[in-house]
């Protein structure tokens, strides 16, 4: 796995690590982004860029596990999945308010991340990947006998938005996005922040060649489980988020298919960048969309471009753009 | 809620051998799989889609062609085999130098097309398929009673099993295969072409599943999905198994089928789930799988 | 009077009345199903050909009412079908969804439709809480559901002599509630459920839990299940010589595209109970064949027969209403009996729920078959009122 992420942007990102230029773009990058989430709401359909954004904060946490940890995991449906039941479960149950049903969703996610994680972390390269699968297979299997808690195949129904804080009713769609368009917006940050932090260098090093890494004292496994938890937690946010903004938890959440569209997200966007989850997320979602018309033919052309992905743009949509304009994104 | 505990032993018998009938299924599904990584590196994602077109084959051989099960046996993994080789060769040579997992989405994304083209055009409820006229009726064992077919296919499948092994661990074809799998660049230098041999194991690896659609075709309901929900866990057992064993794969498939269809009888709604619980025990504590080599 | 005030006065009499005429309603239909998936045979592509009929036999143009059809794949997931609910609503001007079969998806979009006020006219879906405890009053259920099906199946063959009972149940809820209403039928009629075994859904082999079933010597096994699942066990069963030793084989959910995928000699015996069969009688042959020769010779679901009469009695009643506003179209639907050339004479009562008779069908044996799509043969007809959960039972908060 140490050539996946890094095999042609390598000499960009070497370059660029500690380049003042490109900490400049991405900060015009983020300003950009947010002008984009305020508009977003005025020209766009709230709901649909609601999804777009809890997809891309899903996508996101997925790639800082395999674009930065280089660990292939075809279980992250597992964390977003049960994260998306418990916020939904606890919000109509309960009656917490969204806030805090999101809040526990996460924190369910990340112990579910550290449990499972220490177990997969053990293994290397398909191994891991196959461990992963089978735990989160074994999540699937809890949900569906578990119907008291998740409902079975109905899912959880009918699931309160609520009021934030206990005072501002997110019943309208526009108030809803205000505070999607803000966690979002706060995942986005804290990934990049981890990506930029010592600690993201300590696990870009153990990606590239682990047994160096130890040999210059790095407890390789600890910083692994902690990227794990992490890249946990944040999916968990993502599906907890989705849980309120779409009313409903469903078995669809944390079937490995679920898994499979995150690493097709990722790839898509790009492998390894920061930017390139949200750009991936977007696009397969708006095909999703636009496209569910054409009934068969979606898994067609979805077919079609996960291969000419892998064929042609191995470094997705924002890699190419990154390679082109000689700077990390 | 029925709940049969204390099995009477007649009853377990019976769902014993049901098992091992399953079995032989899993082991040649996961054979082709198991070629196919252990001598090529490759995972195959296809390989789902592959065995629907060997079910999907016989049925044309059978409605357009007029042609009966036992030539289906040969014509479908041979058609199935060449459309493997053009794979190999436009998709998968092309990537060889990269990681193992754009092997692996590569063939998700064929695998994803496969079938939806099927779907499309076929729908997805099925076709109808009928057992051969040979092999219809059964045995009435005393503890249960076994349709013939099902004891053909348990031969079948052994038989192309231990051939397989057998061509691939003992003789001379076998070990330039092995060899090529090794060190590619030291066997092609004594001569060897190695990127020939490659294709053909491929389609080899391919023809098998297609061999499995065919025996799966009388008794399973022949429709586009039928790979997709067999595919993760064939992918188990040759995890399972370690995925450069030709022999774990055949040993790891009849077990399998053996425990779930103990499962099955103790505690069924688990039956599908339990080979992934085993997976994880077993990659725990071997790493590179029951009988696999170092990972 | 003269001509010309006479030619005036008819002039002014066209004007006054040309606003009533120019006053079109306009309605945009959206029919929401699975068109990729596993019940995309039973609903898919078919059930917007059963929508456009239904249109072109209503006459709508002349009616002074435009109706637009619009169609999505919600792939069996509640969240793709809630998200395709919510954008028809709120962004495309979509007044009624039809069809969407998969209960999970049903119920998500029923509540959806009960929040944006529009109404939602379900041909697809099996779940008796559509119509029961999740009742709204701005759904209908059409064409049939688990209760229904339990008691035609279940009470009927019990009738018929088949008082002992094992089922193979599909381990998830919609499983579970076939079984469930199966067995309170079939109990009440005094037959007996001697064993019952739950099957990992999805599965592909069910040999070992046919063996249990054969074990058993239960006269009836109740197949629990639908779509892949039952056609696998019913190919099964005849591998393993079931209907041949002499037990009967009851599909509680089973559709003819089913039947027509497993084909004569492996369905033949199979008892179900479907609300509509293209040959029944005159009127549903003819409809058949007009459908048939735009679906490629595929004779129609009783899904797909059932989104052709809920639009049809919708249109009605907005030409009746002469509105399209939910509440006043609601009201009038059910106040209105129906009656078409598919279902005969019915009504939609408090709770949303379509009456009409339940029909009980065995698959003929090849022998007996004239030709492709001939399967069935009639058993047993059950009135509407036997047929459906007793009102005072559903517990829908509508029901005063």
């Amino acid at each position: 796995m140490t050539d996946l992420a890094s095999s042609d942007t390598q000499s960009a990102a070497v370059v660029a690590e500690t380049d003042d230029s490109a900490a400049r773009l991405h900060r015009n990058l983020f300003i950009a982004i947010a002008v984009l989430l305020a508009v977003a709401p005025f020209v766009a359909y709230p709901v649909f860029v609601m999804k777009v954004l809890c997809f891309a904060l899903f996508a996101l946490a997925f790639n800082l596990l395999l674009g930065y940890g280089g660990l292939l995991s075809f279980g992250h449906a597992a964390y977003f999945g049960m994260a998306s039941y418990v916020s939904a479960y606890t919000a109509k149950n309960w009656g917490l308010t969204p806030e805090l049903a999101i809040l526990l969703g996460t924190a369910v996610a990340a112990i579910l991340g550290l449990v499972f994680g220490a177990l997969a972390i053990r293994r290397q390269g398909i191994y891991f990947a196959m461990i992963t699968l089978a735990l989160a297979q074994m999540a699937f299997f809890f949900s569906l006998q578990t119907p008291r808690f998740t409902g079975g195949e109905d899912g959880i129904q009918a699931v309160p938005r609520g009021k934030f804080l206990g005072l501002i009713s997110l019943a309208d769609d526009r108030a809803l996005y205000w505070l999607v368009a803000a966690i979002f917006m706060g995942g986005l940050l804290l990934i990049y922040r981890i990506i930029h932090s010592p600690f993201g260098q300590v696990c870009k090093a153990i990606r590239d060649n682990e047994p160096r890494a130890i040999s210059l004292g790095y407890r390789a496994s600890q910083y692994k489980l902690a990227v794990f938890v992490l890249s946990a937690g944040l999916a968990g946010l993502a599906g907890a988020t989705k849980a309120i903004v779409f009313q409903l938890a469903s078995l669809t959440d944390v079937y490995w298919t679920m898994s499979g569209e995150v690493v097709l997200m990722t790839l898509v966007g790009g492998l390894g960048t920061v930017f390139g989850p949200i750009v991936g997320a977007a696009v397969i979602v708006a095909m999703q969309n636009y496209l569910a018309g054409l009934g068969s033919w979606v898994l067609v052309v979805q077919g079609v471009i996960f291969v000419a992905c892998v064929l042609l743009f191995r470094e997705g949509i924002v890699g190419v753009i990154a390679k082109w304009i000689k700077k990390p994104l | 809620m029925f709940e049969l505990l204390g099995v009477p032993p007649q009853a377990l018998f019976g769902q014993v051998l049901l098992g091992l009938i399953n079995g032989s299924f899993y082991a040649i599904l996961s054979l082709g799989l198991a070629v196919i990584f252990g001598l090529l590196n490759i995972i195959n994602f296809a390989h789902g889609a592959q065995y629907m077109m060997g079910a999907f084959v016989a049925w044309m051989c059978l409605n357009y062609l007029g042609v009966n099960y036992w030539a289906a046996l040969l014509i479908a993994p041979v058609v199935v085999g060449a459309t493997g080789i053009v794979i190999e060769r436009v998709f998968l040579a092309r990537i060889a130098k990269y990681d193992h997992l754009y092997g692996l989405l590569l063939t998700f994304g064929l695998a994803l097309i496969i079938q939806g083209l099927f779907r499309n055009y076929y729908g997805s409820s099925g076709l109808p398929y009928g057992i051969p006229p040979q092999l219809t009726g059964g045995q009435n064992l005393g503890f249960m009673f076994l349709p013939t077919y099902r004891g053909w296919v348990v031969v079948a499948s052994l038989v192309v099993c231990l051939a397989t092994w057998f061509v691939i661990e003992k003789t001379k074809l076998g070990s330039y295969l092995r060899a090529a799998t090794e060190n590619p660049t030291l066997t092609q230098a004594f001569g060897i072409n190695v990127p020939l041999l490659v294709t053909l194991t491929y389609g080899f690896g391919v023809a098998l599943a297609a061999f499995a659609g065919v025996l799966a075709a009388p008794i399973y309901a022949v429709n586009p999905n039928m790979g997709a929900d067999l595919i993760i866990v064939v992918f188990a057992v040759v995890v399972i198994g370690g995925m450069g064993s030709i022999m774990g794969a055949i040993v790891t498939g009849f077990s399998l089928g053996l425990i779930e269809g103990l499962t099955k009888v103790f505690y069924p709604e688990a039956s599908s789930t339990v080979i992934f619980i085993i997976m994880v025990l077993v990659l725990l504590v071997k790493p590179a799988g029951l009988f696999g080599r170092a990972a | 009077m003269n001509l010309k005030t006479l030619l005036a006065a008819t002039a002014l009499g066209a004007l006054m009345a040309a606003p009533a005429l120019a006053q079109q309603i306009s309605v945009k239909a959206g029919v929401l199903n699975d068109r990729s998936g596993i019940y995309a045979d039973l609903s898919g592509e078919g059930s917007v050909i059963a929508a456009r009929l239904a249109v072109e036999d209503f006459k709508a143009a002349e009616k002074g009412i435009k109706v637009e059809i619009v169609s999505a794949d919600h792939q069996n997931k509640p969240d793709v079908g809630s998200t395709i609910a919510r954008q028809w609503y709120d962004q495309d001007g979509v007044d009624l969804i039809l069809d969407v079969p998969t209960s999970s998806v049903a119920l998500a979009v029923s509540q959806i439709t009960k929040d944006k006020n529009k109404i939602h006219i379900n041909s697809g879906a099996g779940t008796s809480d559509l119509t029961g405890k999740a009742c709204s009053p701005n759904t209908v259920h059409w064409t049939y559901d688990t209760y229904a099906l339990a008691q035609g199946t279940g009470g009927a063959m019990v009738k018929a002599g088949g008082d002992s009972w094992f089922f193979l149940t599909a381990d998830y809820a919609f499983g579970h509630a076939l079984e469930r209403d199966a067995t309170a039928v079939i109990t009440k009629a005094g037959g007996k459920v001697v064993g019952a075994v739950r099957t990992p859904f999805p599965g592909t082999d069910f040999s070992s839990f046919l063996l249990q079933a054969q074990a058993s010597k239960a006269k009836v096994i109740g197949l629990a299940n639908a779509g892949g699942d039952l056609t696998n066990s019913v190919k099964q069963a005849s591998e393993f010589g079931i209907t041949q030793g002499g037990q009967k084989l009851a599909g509680l959910l089973t559709f003819a595209s089913d039947v027509h995928a497993l084909g004569l000699q492996a369905a033949q015996g199979l008892v179900l109970t479907e609300s509509f069969y293209w040959d029944r009688d005159d009127g549903t042959r003819a409809w058949s064949e007009r459908f048939a020769k735009l679906n490629g010779g595929k004779k129609p679901t009783m899904v797909q027969a059932g989104v052709y009469s809920g639009l049809l009695h919708y249109l009605k009643a907005v030409e009746a209403a002469k509105s399209k506003d939910a509440a006043v179209v609601m009201a009038k639907m059910k106040e209105m009996p129906t009656d078409d050339p598919l279902f005969g004479k019915g009504s939609i009562r408090v709770n949303g729920r379509k009456m009409h008779p339940m029909y009980l069908y065995e698959v003929k044996k090849p022998s007996e078959s004239k030709g492709p799509w001939d399967y069935y043969k009639q058993i047993a007809v059950l009135p509407a009122e036997e047929a459906f959960q007793p009102l005072a039972e559903t517990g829908c908060s509508l029901v005063k």
